[in-house]
């Protein structure tokens, strides 16, 4: 083990610390190209990623910046930069460190590129951008060490594959550099490593000693959870007895929707007595940035939050972590109860609340998996290739390109290892000239090739519209909710535009866990007033809705296999012997079908375990075809587990429909026309750079010259059904929210093997997915109908039909 | 009926589902803003190169009105190209289909705000036309009768179901109408904005375009 400089090892001492091991280990791997580190959250990660550069500093002077730090957190950076003020400003090191995000002002964005501090400190979009000035070589010439933090979490989104496009960039700039890659405990490390590292480098994985288990128990309460539902509202009594006995709890809910619904149930059982706070993505940044104060300063017992909570600054005081609602995923349940973490080494304290009777199970065996160490995750797919096209054209704002040059570096970005050349020519070619079979911009491409053979922008203004659209979260369309004031008004949060589209005067809705009012809509800003009375109509937020695992289904499956259930509660081990007594339990390797008659239908329940986006999409096939076979399906719902359609005809030989050819013919015509591509087309074409973000200002000025993005999917679709964005499209929808993969794993495993079940009336399992029925959206030719239907109405009322 | 039809200041007239207005008694055929070379502009001023396909889609859906009607005339309300370059700059192969479209029919160009003065292909150039109770001209004037314009791009959202269907529309009172842009990549203007809702009367119509041409009151 290298030797800790003297004067740091005094001030670890002074401070009452130990190095950690991985700590050491980073230190003594300093000089490795690529180092992963994984480490449970407290363990002291982050440090440990920047003592090497310390440590050197501290020994040499450097020139220019000698290390880059980026998290996929803006706040993150912020806190980065308190924190190592406290061991530069202790040993007076000679180190400026500096950080820049998107709030960073103009003048010091300006100064850092003329003179770059020796850390800086920035997010993936930031970076993105400071690499598509043509000072980039300068500015990051004589880099040393880039660290990238939460690189588990980076790896899951598209802003992962622009991040390893950077470093393949920063490489060919400063080569020779370090990279280190700062990581929570994932189910694939060398995946990740091999993400992380430049080709054909090797890269060292450490593992950080991973703590004791934690402590998880699933929640006890006097009244049985309900058959459906999400809210676990039911629980609310139990878990305040819990937040009262815990210093700091973190109560995770799946939702922004539920976290809005489930935070104003609390407060109202709360009697105003505990402090609680609400965080969400749709709340205003100034009201988050409100409660993480609180947070920080230890005055509140508990935080309702969603997902942006995952990630995060440590708050060294939460001793408790909370999961309502299943849990989906095992390693994020993992992550979840890893930020309960007050002490390094004590084991972190969580506890889950199924929402309803099939959560028990899930929650039972998520719980099994964590303990068992089982974690899951999709591997990760090829590079996507709307990600590559946004980088040739930062390529082309830098001061251009040569093709030969570039395919080489981003062949050096592990996602974009297996790239072909066809594939990049494809990509350059639809940057230069759109990429359209009819070939229609000659004369007014956007990148042309100079005799020197370099790519630059035909005309250099471009550079402008294309650095305001860099990064690769695409936002659904959302709309400021402010009080209404003579003033400017208190921001509360934002409603997605389709919802606001909804509104009329007068309705309530519920925001940052109150109730307010919708008076008007102006200059894109919703004016809301408080109103403590009404029941309000819940905003709708588009907050992913995550299918279970893969690991965590099949656990399921295996549980409901076992002869009895001594470990579930008395209520949901009654409903599955029940269940066994009239029907049978689905298992892994073949398919239950149940029917049976309920109201005057017929009904089919498909117990196929693959998540709700495959499901759904198996439903949306399975009644197509149960249509063409003569048994008038009429609807369906799809849970995690289950899909149950209903229809005039009792289904007949079941098997018939499970045979991928039938499927994946099915999905082909299916696919062109629905509004799943035109979503996906929307993300994909933004960030390829074809349709511009929708900027505030921009959208104010210019409503009438803005589009659909839909009128350029149906314009494709009908023209060049080919073209590249088509192929990308299709290919992200697939992957995204068809889910056919799992589709697939489901008909892999059950081989052919098809149980049906004819049982004499609704069965225990399919009972919850009955009372679904009725939250089915309506689509299709049914809108032509409804409009109509509105229509008329609104006529009649308004007297003028 | 897909259609729907109402008297406009004595002259019965028919809305169609694709945004066009056709007038019977007159055979005239009215579209607004077709706004040819949109994809071409933007390309130029180096902006994205969208699918250069904008001008044939448009062309199909007006050659489709023409064919089932067989109007005697055609009155293009003005930004029926998207700029002056994009006249001249006209595929040769969109032109020879606008020139089929335009055999043996009397066609009228009105100027509009983006293709002020006559452009290089045949047909009628005027700053406005008038024929028997109505006049055609691109933008309304607030103080006529009887005026068909353009312009505007009018557009009406209707929540159905708590989903919002969002659709290009004809406006119409007891003195005027505005059509709804026919060009393919035409964005709206919302109905309720207050341009419109100083210009249209109280009891103002909206007509939703789509498969069906759908009335609903314009202030909901």
């Amino acid at each position: 083990m290298p030797d800790l400089p003297a004067n740091f090892a005094a001030w670890f001492a002074r401070k009452g610390w130990e190095l950690h091991p991985h700590q050491a280990d980073l230190l003594a791997y300093a000089t490795e190209p690529a180092t992963l580190l994984i480490a449970p959250t407290g363990g002291g990660k982050t440090l440990a990623g920047f003592l090497p550069t310390l440590v050197e500093l501290a020994a040499t002077p450097h020139k220019g910046m000698h290390t880059l730090y980026v998290s996929p957190l803006k706040a993150l950076t912020a806190d980065i930069r308190r924190n190592l003020g406290s061991p530069i400003t202790d040993l007076g090191l000679p180190i400026r460190v500096e950080d820049r995000t998107g709030d960073t002002s103009y003048t010091k964005r300006q100064r850092q590129r003329a003179d770059p501090p020796d850390i800086l400190l920035t997010t993936p979009e930031s970076l993105a951008l400071l690499l598509s000035y043509p000072d980039a070589p300068r500015i990051f010439a004589g880099l040393q060490r880039v660290i990238v933090d939460e690189i588990h979490a980076l790896a899951e989104s598209k802003r992962g594959d622009q991040m390893m496009l950077c470093l393949a960039r920063l490489e060919s700039l400063a080569p020779g550099l370090r990279r280190v890659g700062l990581s929570a405990t994932v189910e694939d490390p060398e995946g990740l490593a091999a993400f992380m590292a430049s080709t054909g480098t090797p890269c060292r994985i450490l593992h950080a000693d991973p703590g004791p288990d934690p402590d998880i128990e699933i929640l006890d309460t006097i009244a049985a959870p309900p058959w459906n539902g999400a809210g676990a509202h039911y629980a609310i009594p139990e878990i305040l007895e819990r937040v009262k006995k815990a210093k700091t709890t973190l109560i995770f809910i799946n939702t922004r929707a539920q976290a809005e619904l489930f935070f104003r149930a609390i407060w109202m059982a709360n009697d105003g007595v505990l402090p609680i706070g609400l965080h969400h993505g749709s709340l205003s940044r100034e009201v988050r940035d409100r409660v993480e104060a609180a947070m920080v300063a230890g005055e509140l017992r508990a935080i309702v939050c969603t997902g942006t909570l995952d990630l995060g600054i440590d708050w060294g005081n939460v001793d408790l972590v909370i999961q309502v609602g299943a849990p989906k995923n095992i390693k994020r349940l993992v992550q979840r109860i890893g930020r309960a973490n007050h002490r390094y080494n004590a084991p972190s304290r969580a506890i889950l609340v199924p929402a309803n009777r099939f959560e028990v199970v899930e929650c039972r065996a998520a719980l099994e998996a964590v303990y068992a160490r089982e974690l899951d995750g999709d591997p990760r797919g090829p590079g996507p290739r709307d990600v590559l096209c946004q980088h040739i054209l930062i390529a082309a704002c830098s001061g251009g390109f040569d093709t030969e040059t570039l395919f080489g570096e981003i062949r050096n970005a592990g996602p974009y290892h297996d790239i072909t050349r066809q594939d990049f020519d494809d990509c350059v070619d639809f940057c230069a000239t759109g990429g359209y079979a009819l070939k229609a911009y000659d004369k007014w491409q956007r990148l042309k090739r100079g005799s020197d053979g370099i790519w630059a922008l035909r005309d250099p203004r471009a550079a402008q519209s294309i650095r305001m659209n860099l990064g690769t979260i695409v936002d659904t369309e959302t709309l400021a909710v402010r009080l209404k004031s003579r003033g400017s008004g208190r921001p509360l949060g934002e409603i997605e535009e389709s919802f606001a589209a909804t509104l009329t005067p007068g309705d309530t809705f519920l925001i940052g866990g109150e109730v307010v009012t919708y008076h008007s809509l102006r200059e894109m800003t919703v004016q809301v007033t408080r109103e403590s009375t009404k029941k309000p109509k819940i905003a709708v937020f588009s907050g992913t809705k995550f299918a279970t695992s893969t690991v965590l289904s099949h656990r399921v499956l295996d549980k409901l296999q076992a002869p009895d259930w001594p470990d579930l509660p008395r209520h949901t081990s009654d409903w599955l012997h029940h269940q066994r007594t009239i029907s049978r339990m689905p298992t892994r390797d073949r398919l239950l079908v149940e029917s049976f008659q309920a109201d005057s239908r017929e009904f089919t329940c498909i117990y196929g375990f693959a998540g709700r986006n495959a499901l759904q999409t198996l439903g949306l096939l399975l009644t197509k075809r149960m249509e063409f076979a003569g048994l008038n399906p009429l609807g369906f719902v799809s849970t995690d587990y289950a899909l149950l359609i209903w229809g005039l005809e009792q289904m007949t030989d079941p098997a018939r429909f499970f045979v991928r050819e039938g499927l994946a013919e099915g999905l082909e015509t299916w696919l062109a026309g629905n509004a799943v591509m035109k979503r996906s087309f929307r993300n994909v074409a933004t960030i390829a750079g074809l349709i511009e973000k929708n900027l505030p200002g921009r959208r104010k000025s210019g409503r009438q010259a803005t589009f659909s993005s839909d009128i350029l999917y149906d314009t494709l679709l009908k023209h060049d059904p080919d073209h590249l964005l088509m192929r990308l499209t299709r290919l992200e929808a697939m992957r995204g929210l068809v889910d056919f993969a799992r589709i697939e794993e489901m008909l892999d495993r059950i081989g052919g093997k098809v149980d049906h079940v004819i049982a004499p009336h609704v069965t225990p399992l399919a009972a919850p997915l009955l009372l679904e029925i009725g939250k089915v959206p309506i689509r299709g030719a049914a809108e032509e109908h409804l409009l109509a239907e509105a229509a008329e109405q609104m006529m009649a009322a308004a007297g003028l039909a | 009926m897909r259609t729907y039809e109402f008297s406009l200041n004595g002259a019965h007239l028919t809305a169609l589902p694709s945004g066009a207005l056709w007038w019977a008694q007159t055979g005239i055929l009215c579209v607004s803003d077709l706004h040819f070379g949109k994809s071409q502009r933007i390309a130029r001023r180096g902006g994205s190169m969208l699918p250069p396909y904008d001008n044939r889609e448009t062309l199909a859906r007006l050659e489709a009105d023409i064919l089932t009607r067989n109007p005697q005339t055609i009155v293009c309300l003005g930004d029926s190209f998207d700029d002056l370059a994009a006249a001249e700059e006209l595929d040769p192969s969109d032109e020879r289909w606008l020139t089929c479209l335009m055999a043996g029919r009397k066609w009228i160009w009105i100027e509009g705000n983006h293709d002020p003065g006559p452009v290089g292909i045949g047909g009628t150039h005027l700053q406005q036309l008038k024929s028997g109770p109505l006049v055609f001209r691109h933008i309304a004037d607030p103080d006529a009768t009887g005026e068909v314009s353009g312009h505007f791009h009018p557009k009406t959202s209707v929540t159905v179901k708590g989903r919002t269907v969002s659709r290009p529309c004809f406006l119409l009172d007891d003195r005027r109408m505005v059509l709804p842009a026919f060009g393919t990549y035409t964005g709206g203007l919302r109905s309720d904005a207050a341009v419109l809702r100083e210009l249209m009367a109280a009891g103002a119509l909206s007509v939703l375009t789509g498969k069906k041409a759908q009335p609903v009151p314009m202030r909901l």
